[in-house]
């Protein structure tokens, strides 16, 4: 089998698909690439459908030498790319030989990185998806992120056109940006004035911030309950705790909780939010679900209709 | 019908989900309605559907947007609700669960009996006797809410978590009882070991219950336990 040595494995390298969907019933999460965005973005460059296998690298600091031919491109946040030292362009597809080496820097601005590879990575699936999750021990090569000495499979290079994005389709990934919300869940146990505190603050991002929730720090917010009957969680979902400082639930979340919520955060956002280191600052807008509803749709119709340039 | 008592609420979860809410608290009919929400919708919203989280006394409904939008969710939705029968909560599979009760096995046993001016063998015989209901199933893989446990051995959580709770270990937090799918952090109160795998990836199916199903424990001896491939594991 023809793949990847995986010399260094980075801060947190994780293998994922889009994602692990239709099992909450028993308790597993999705999982799934954080900037969801970025990840198809690194697939359709390389010619793969877009729920193909690839890497999500947080913070940077993966090191792969090629044993095969392959073709690779590297998206998301501002990690640089150097294949056998030299430094290439990101959000472009790269032809490579058996024998180069991949190094993926630390990163300038943006938290999470997709190295995808043209024909996927080659992983079993577990419950009809490749997707790691850690806490749960499940997906990826042994549920666990990518440790020194793993290789990665992937087919035998064959036919793959390769594209770039342009710059001006590239994302920017600046701290201090207003990310969307819909109020719902527990909205009525907020009073007004709480609500109207909650969108009118600025919140950090704290170092408790990882692939289940982020946790912020900011004005407190107090609901008129303290907890509820377990209850399905959904993707962004806000939680306020008895501390009154709101987590923002992602990927990795767990499933039910009794947590009052006071609404949820749209994917395009969370998105971007995963992308923010600690200390970043954020503030919330209030959109409605129909809003919410167009722009998901919108944005669907814009990724389609972005052609990258074919550069192989 | 539904009862007047039964105030169900559909409200906006995420931008594509919505959440059912059929009453406010634990109770075997609420749950049983719950199910029946979940066949339906299933067949209903057939290829519009993500996933669907049941819980206590709600039902989480997350969809497809570029297939369906909230409008026609919440139609369905409505629809769905007028044809729930107030129906038998004693529907589900009955599945009984061995149980290695014991101070050896379940660290907390002692503890739960003194505090409930109980007999260890009087806090087996009204954890065993009872049957109890699947509400939910998560906090991790397989990790399935039972209830209700008899109020005189309902126990708050420890107050300090435990580092380390064996794979198989009965539980009881407040008036829910659990069997540990897995080794992990814990902090309801231990009163024996369950031999039965609750999760495993590699079996067909995962698990031996489903949210809806029913539960008894059967006591068995420290003999039957490990001849049954049980393993006492490590607590911390």
């Amino acid at each position: 089998m023809s793949g990847f040595n995986v010399i260094q494995p980075g801060l947190l390298t994780l293998i994922q698909d889009a994602g692990r969907f239709g099992h909450h019933r028993i308790g597993l999460t999705t999982g799934g690439p954080l900037d969801s965005q970025a990840f198809k973005w690194a697939n359709r460059l390389v010619d793969n459908p877009l729920n193909t296998t690839a890497l999500e690298i947080s913070f940077g600091g993966l090191v792969l030498q090629a044993d095969t031919d392959a073709q690779i491109v590297l998206t998301g946040g501002e990690m640089p790319l150097k294949i056998n030292g030299v430094e290439q362009d990101r959000w472009h597809a790269h032809k490579i030989k058996a024998g180069d080496k991949i190094e993926v820097g630390f990163s300038a601005q943006g938290a999470r990185a997709y190295l995808a590879v043209s024909g996927g990575f080659q992983v079993e699936h577990s419950f009809s998806s490749s997707a790691t999750v850690t806490r749960e021990g499940i997906g990826g090569l042994s549920g666990e992120k990518l440790q020194q000495g793993d290789f990665l499979s992937c087919q035998p290079a064959v036919e793959h056109r390769g594209f770039r994005l342009a710059d001006a389709h590239r994302p920017d990934y600046a701290d201090n940006i207003n990310l969307r919300v819909i109020t719902g869940y527990q909205q009525d146990a907020f009073s007004d004035y709480q609500k109207r505190l909650f969108f009118s603050s600025e919140y950090k991002v704290t170092d408790r911030a990882d692939r289940m929730g982020y946790r912020l720090q900011g004005p407190e917010v107090k609901p008129t309950i303290d907890g509820i009957l377990s209850e399905g969680i959904c993707h962004g979902a806000i939680q306020i705790p008895a501390d009154g400082q709101p987590i923002v639930l992602l990927n990795d979340r767990q499933t039910i909780g009794g947590y009052p919520k006071i609404g949820s955060m749209i994917a395009m956002d969370t998105a971007r939010m995963a992308q923010l280191m600690p200390g970043s600052r954020i503030s919330f807008d209030e959109i409605s679900i129909d809003e919410a509803h167009n722009l998901h749709c919108l944005a669907h119709v814009r990724f389609n209709n972005t052609e990258p340039e074919q550069v192989n | 019908m539904m009862t007047s008592t039964n105030p169900m609420r559909i409200e906006i979860a995420g931008e594509n989900a919505l959440i059912i809410y059929f009453g406010e608290k634990t109770d075997p009919r609420v749950s049983a309605q719950v199910q029946q929400a979940v066949t339906i919708l299933e067949s209903e919203l057939s290829g519009k559907l993500i996933d669907m989280v049941p819980s206590y006394a709600s039902l989480l409904v997350i969809y497809d947007q570029l297939a369906t939008d909230h409008f026609e969710v919440r139609r369905c939705i409505r629809k769905v609700l007028g044809q729930l029968s107030d129906s038998d909560s004693s529907e589900g599979n009955l599945v009984i669960l061995p149980a290695y009760y014991s101070p050896e096995s379940g660290p907390d046993l002692e503890a739960l009996a003194q505090r409930a001016d109980l007999s260890i063998d009087e806090v087996i015989k009204l954890h065993s006797e009872m049957e109890y209901r699947v509400y939910a199933i998560g906090f991790a893989p397989g990790f399935a809410y039972l209830g209700e446990v008899d109020e005189r051995i309902a126990a708050p959580r420890l107050s300090t978590p435990r580092m380390k709770v064996p794979r198989g270990a009965i539980a009881i937090a407040d008036r829910q009882t659990a069997v540990y799918p897995a080794v992990s952090p814990g902090g309801w109160n231990l009163i024996g070991l369950c031999p039965t795998r609750m999760f495993d990836p590699k079996a067909t199916p995962t698990m031996p219950v489903q949210v809806g199903d029913r539960i008894k424990f059967n006591p068995i001896s420290r003999e039957e336990f490990f001849a049954q491939g049980g393993e006492l594991g490590e607590i911390k």
